[in-house]
């Protein structure tokens, strides 16, 4: 067998992954963050060379439709048997097989639960079209994860899942190489997975490891755990050692790090490592303060120190400096989860589902409608339309109407102005109005995401989010002072608000400033070179189309013939609001104005 | 969980794998469910008084109306939704009866049990209380009941088939990610929650059966808010962290895996404490009636309520409900403001008016007033 249990070179460390998750798929699964391109071919190709023959993997595509991925009653056997037969989904079909999730990135988070509730539970439940049925699903779950940015990324429900994190970033084709394990190793490994002993100090060692890089959620040193058996079953080991908590920590929770353990020398020490290009998710736990306080508890606990020292000195050299080259690892560490944040979901207008209606409320859901009549045919047939030469009877009551996302939903994009001593009486009541939308959004489904300007640059600090939950964690900490660059403000807002309409909503931009702009687009100072600036920016998010609401917060004494904030509204043709007393009922009930009026 | 394996043979015949067959061969239909592993003990969980506490207290006074865990991932919501199943005591109910109607019962009965002359005894069973999942992508006509499919194809019968509510009746429904239950079924629980019984009309199928179920949601509010008319019939609703200091960390780690390495053995050696816990329910379901509730401690509950502003009637009787629950189940002759204070944040904390303003969670101010009113 082997002996490279602590790979090198990106593609070994992805390799290596391929065959830790070949040992346990319904365990583990993996989140594999690539682009589509030989590299990605080449490490599906490497993990079907680590399962049995045929290879048990199958691709389920972006908007699979519930009853190809839970199942459902299967309408044209059902009419050519005259009994109910059930189509059993992609999940059930795939029992001890291994599904790949494309575009996992792009995935609603609705599908996702419908994916992970399969993954807790190793069993399928369907209720649906008069059939129920519950049938084994451990399945192993690989989701490709084409994200660009932090901000795109699998929900955090399916994320928490999914153990191993492999990034190909840094893998050229050059550099692949062959498999570290031949499949009949894994198998043996495998074979050997159940009988393999892990103690009490394995466990406290995950634990506290996963406790000082700030990994929030109890499921990451599960995962590890269960990693870091595969481990040990792949180098043909009888227990867990140091070694293997090593891997399961590189592959499991170093990933998922929001801070550099307490023993920051280690990462000087470090330091000279070569570069490394791969970057671990945005982690999708939020950093949880309460986590420090256990700084001592760990130094009082002697046992799982020294576990802890051993592996660190065991853990891959590059991981501190991974971590460190990570703009993410960076960001976070300071500031509460930035990324972690956009819960992609289909708002394309995708059908989802049907429901009974009439005919006036929607588009008939043909086949859905077929599947609603099916079962009454013969009793309608001997009932009362023997006689009836049509070969499917319908009546009114079968109509399924196709129900899509019920609105075009809506992101306001606040860009505030948070120059200044004037922001201080300010963001306390755009966070206000921002709160208030979010509050009543569960009805209109719609999102809310704040950027902010300041000093020189501008900043996204709520990224589109319908939960107030992570608003309100998000929005405690905005601090407001300096210059007024309102066109960096206006570019960041352009390029949030043409992202915003690639996932198929509409933004809606509200800007909020005195307009008094004192920072031009480079960076330097000067008032009318930064409205010249501003108001370039202003002529773009027009010939862009956003949609935009201008409120100038500008004191009411002052009355000049040609507000700034005005002539900026035109150039953008927004809508012009003169709000000087800024409060937050009276900006959340513009927005809404505008927003239903568009 | 039994260790993974993948559906290969191992040896020489090339069977193929159910992937590879599945599309040729139907695949398996068992009607019957597959055996259900033994689940994770209910008193095996670590830590998270409050949501078992809320739990105990539905199951010993169904009439609380239901647990709403809201909170991190990974805290156990869905484990311990299943291990109270597993934990509670057995019922009585009528031999066939789809709805599991109460033998003894005299309210809220299916037809055909109100149709039986009160002089005859029926064939009684007894029965694991229900506790039923409504699976995410679950299609109305499951939720409510429809024409049963089979003896409508096969015989040409118009014959209706229950429904998940029907299931449900005298036990539990559980909707995991319930913020993310679609807006026509979530319409559908609220009316059959709200009256006690599943109406469907159509077709000249026209059905009406008892639907009492104690509704559970578990849900993260990362993922969205939760409708306020449906936080409503949430009699108690409780919020889950995950534990911070280190050895409780480990000791849920240490237990979740020694579960999924080996349940049986694993729920075998909780077994004494599980059933000590269900003495203990059982004992306060007895001892419910008996607990009494002084006019000064209903003048209490009332002050409360008043002063954190609840809207409606609900939130007080759920109070006084939940604290006579938790008095019964600690063997207490009658509620004390010791009881008022612990299920006060369970029962009130959803029903505060919101003030997006107001920084502080609804917790602290339930917790403030409390304090106020019963005194440091």
């Amino acid at each position: 067998m082997s002996e490279s249990t602590n790979p090198r070179s990106p593609w070994e460390r992805a390799n290596y992954a391929a065959a830790l998750f070949a040992v346990d798929p319904s365990s583990c699964g993996v989140r594999l963050r690539a682009g589509p391109g030989p590299a990605r071919d080449a490490w599906l190709e490497a993990l079907r060379n680590c399962l049995p023959e045929p290879a048990p993997l199958r691709r389920v595509p972006l908007g699979i439709g519930d009853d190809r991925l839970l199942g459902g009653l299967d309408l044209s056997e059902t009419l050519r048997l005259g009994r109910p037969i059930f189509d059993a989904g992609l999940m059930a079909q795939a029992d001890g097989c291994v599904l790949m999730f494309a575009m996992a990135d792009r995935l609603s988070s609705s599908a996702a639960a419908r994916i992970v509730s399969v993954m807790d539970n190793g069993e399928i439940s369907v209720e649906r079209d008069g059939l129920a049925r519950r049938m084994p699903a451990r399945v192993g779950v690989v989701a490709l994860d084409e994200g660009l940015g932090d901000d795109e990324h699998p929900p955090p429900a399916l994320l928490d899942r999914l153990a191993l994190y492999v990034d190909l970033d840094g893998v050229s084709y050059a550099s692949i190489g062959s498999q570290l394990f031949t499949r009949d190793e894994i198998a043996d490994a495998r074979t050997l997975l159940p009988s393999i002993v892990t103690d009490d100090k394995a466990i406290e060692a995950l634990v506290v490891i996963a406790a000082q890089l700030g990994v929030a959620s109890l499921r990451a040193p599960l995962k590890a755990l269960i990693v870091a058996r595969a481990a040990c079953a792949l180098r043909g080991g009888a227990r867990v050692d140091e070694n293997d908590i090593a891997a399961a920590v590189s592959y499991v929770l170093a990933p998922r790090a929001i801070r550099i353990p307490a023993g920051a020398e280690a990462q000087e020490e470090f330091e000279e490592e070569q570069p490394q290009t791969q970057v671990p998710p945005p982690p999708d736990q939020e950093r949880d303060s309460s986590l420090d306080q256990d700084r001592h508890d760990v130094s009082s606990m002697k046992l799982e120190d020294l576990v802890l020292e051993a592996t660190k000195a065991s853990i891959p050299k590059n991981l501190f400096a991974f971590m460190e080259a990570s703009p993410t690892f960076r960001a976070k560490a300071e500031r509460v989860g930035k990324a972690g944040a956009i819960a992609p979901s289909s708002r394309r207008g995708r059908p989802v589902g049907a429901r009974p209606g009439s005919l006036r409320d929607g588009r008939l859901g043909l086949i859905d409608t077929m599947r609603a009549a099916a079962p009454w045919q013969k009793i309608r047939r001997s009932m009362e339309a023997r006689a009836d030469a049509r070969p499917i009877l319908l009546r009114p009551e079968d109509f399924r109407i196709v129900r899509f996302r019920e609105h075009r939903e809506t992101t306001a994009i606040f860009v505030v102005d948070a120059s200044g001593s004037s922001a201080m009486a300010r963001l306390p009541e755009v966070k206000g109005a921002i709160e208030l939308l979010l509050a009543d959004c569960y009805v209109r489904r719609d999102s809310v995401a704040l950027v902010a300007f300041r000093g020189t640059t501008a900043e996204i600090v709520l990224p589109p989010t319908r939960s107030l939950t992570r608003a309100k964690r998000m929005l405690a900490g905005l601090p407001g002072s300096g210059g007024t660059p309102l066109a960096c403000g206006l570019d960041a807002a352009l390029t949030l608000a043409e992202s915003v309409r690639r996932r198929g909503s509409s933004p809606l931009l509200v800007l909020m400033t005195d307009g008094r702009a004192n920072i031009c687009r480079n960076g330097a100072s000067g008032r009318t070179q930064a409205m010249q600036d501003a108001l370039r920016s202003g002529t773009q998010l027009r010939a862009a189309g956003i949609s935009s609401l201008a409120i100038d917060t500008s004191p009411a004494l002052q009355t000049q013939a040609n507000p700034p904030v005005l002539l900026l509204a035109q150039a953008m043709n927004a809508r012009y609001l003169k709000l000087p007393h800024v409060d937050a009922v009276h900006v959340s009930n513009a927005v809404r104005a505008a927003a239903q009026s568009r | 969980m039994a260790p993974f394996q993948l559906n290969i043979p191992v040896e020489t015949v090339p069977a193929p794998t159910h992937c590879a067959s599945a599309a040729a061969r139907p695949p398996k239909q068992s009607l019957e469910p597959p055996e259900k592993p033994s689940p994770f003990p209910f008193s095996a969980i670590v830590g998270q008084d409050e949501m078992k506490l809320a739990f105990l207290i539905c199951a010993i006074d169904p009439s609380v109306g239901g647990v709403l865990v809201f909170g991190d991932r990974g805290t156990g919501k869905s484990t311990a939704v299943r291990a109270l199943a597993a934990l509670l005591p057995k019922m009585r109910v009528v031999q066939g009866c789809p709805y599991n109607c109460d033998p003894c019962g005299v309210t809220s009965l299916c037809d055909a049990c109100r149709a039986r002359p009160l002089t005859s005894t029926p064939k009684t069973a007894s029965r694991a209380v229900p506790v039923v999942d409504l699976p995410l992508g679950a299609t109305e006509d499951r939720v409510v009941g429809a024409l049963d499919l089979q003896r409508a194809l096969s015989l040409g019968e118009k014959a209706f088939e229950p429904g998940l509510l029907a299931k449900a009746n005298r036990g539990f429904l559980y909707i995991d990610e319930v913020n993310l239950l679609e807006d026509h079924l979530v319409d559908l629980l609220l009316d059959a929650a709200a009256s006690g019984e599943n109406v469907i009309e159509r077709e000249g199928l026209s059905v009406r059966h008892p639907a009492r179920f104690v509704l559970i949601g578990s849900g993260n509010p990362e993922e969205g808010e939760l409708r306020p008319q449906l936080l409503d019939r949430f009699g108690l609703a409780v919020d889950v962290k995950t534990p911070a200091d280190i050895p409780t960390r480990v000791e849920v780690i240490r237990r979740r895996d020694a579960f999924e390495r080996d349940p049986a053995a694993f729920a075998k050696s909780w077994l004494s404490e599980e059933q000590k816990q269900r003495r203990r329910i059982v004992a306060a379901r007895e001892s419910l009636s008996s607990v009494s509730t002084t006019d000064a401690t209903l003048e209490r509950a009332a002050q409360l309520c008043v002063a954190l502003g609840t809207d409606g009637l609900r939130g007080e009787l759920t109070l006084i409900r939940a604290a006579r629950a938790l008095a019964s189940l600690e063997g207490d002759a009658s509620v004390a403001d010791g009881h008022l204070r612990r299920v006060a944040p369970l029962a009130l904390g959803h029903r505060l008016r919101r003030n997006p303003l107001d920084d502080t969670g609804s917790r602290h101010r339930v917790q403030r007033t409390i304090e106020e009113i019963f005194g440091g």
